[in-house]
């Protein structure tokens, strides 16, 4: 019952931050990479207001699998940082607390261009 | 037949053929919600069954949907689904993955260098760059706060 009403909250929160870009995609002239970039800022903005973290609580990967949930973890190491180190926290957390999801698209990004052709575009 | 370029926008909108925004909003929302509903699930497998911490689990959950887009990125079948989901695909983290893949397949004529090499970081580069100046920014606003609360 846990997993399911987990699932439900991550659905329903990881789908509005999709609906929400949807229509900027739709209504606007954002692009995919504007979209991306401007997530990951927002992410950090509204961890460090402290609007993100009750969010995170409620909906998990609704809100961490979702581009602002990057932002997040990178407002949230750079604090871990700044208590545990000081001033140089403010220069190590960020990229510390998301070295795992940049390494892996880096690596398995890079296995990927040598084992895969390259795609004719469709 | 003269008209002015308000009547004539007016005149545009109402001949154009209906954006499918509902129908746009209605895939990415079905579709990025199943992303997300993955990633709960393997979040839950990595916490409770392998005993991760929250944040381990978080940081393995990205891992292997970044794993998962690549791959199907590598098959040439994410397309198809960013077609079908678009910002359902785009804003989880498997949009970020097939943004840094998909470029680097492309150039791979152009060579490792400045094909492949510098092709990855086409869109994962400002991601990156704009993320990290924003976290730098925080930081250093939550050290100068964390100082005078002291």
């Amino acid at each position: 019952m846990d997993i399911f009403l987990g699932c439900l909250k991550a659905f329903i929160v990881g789908g509005i931050f999709c609906v929400i870009s949807q229509v900027l995609i739709d209504k606007t002239k954002f692009t995919p990479a504007r979209i991306l970039v401007g997530y990951v800022v927002m992410g950090v903005i509204l961890t460090a207001i402290g609007i993100y973290e009750p969010i995170v609580k409620f909906a998990g990967a609704g809100a961490t699998v979702p581009l602002t949930g990057f932002g997040y973890t990178l407002a949230k190491g750079v604090e871990k940082a700044v208590d545990e180190i000081g001033i140089l926290g403010v220069l190590s957390g960020g990229i510390t607390a998301t070295a795992t999801g940049i390494t892996a698209a880096i690596v398995f990004g890079f296995i990927a261009a040598l084992v895969f052709p390259s795609h004719p575009k469709k | 037949m003269n008209k002015s370029n308000d009547e004539y926008k007016k005149y545009v909108e109402r001949h154009a053929v209906p954006s499918p925004i509902v129908s746009n909003c209605v895939k990415a929302f079905l579709v990025g919600g199943t992303i997300c509903c993955m990633g709960q699930v393997l979040f839950l497998l990595y916490k409770n069954v392998l005993e991760m911490s929250e944040i381990n689990a978080r940081a393995l959950v990205s891992a292997t949907l970044i794993f998962g887009a690549i791959l199907l990125t590598g098959f040439d079948v994410f397309d198809d689904i960013a077609k079908f989901g678009g910002a359902g695909t785009l804003v989880p983290i498997t949009g970020f993955a097939n943004a840094v893949v998909a470029p680097a397949l492309d150039t791979k004529a152009e060579g490792w260098i400045l094909g492949v090499g510098a092709k990855l970081f086409t869109i994962s580069g400002p991601v990156i760059l704009y993320g990290t100046l924003a976290s730098a920014v925080y930081g250093t606003v939550y050290y100068i706060v964390m100082l005078i609360m002291r």
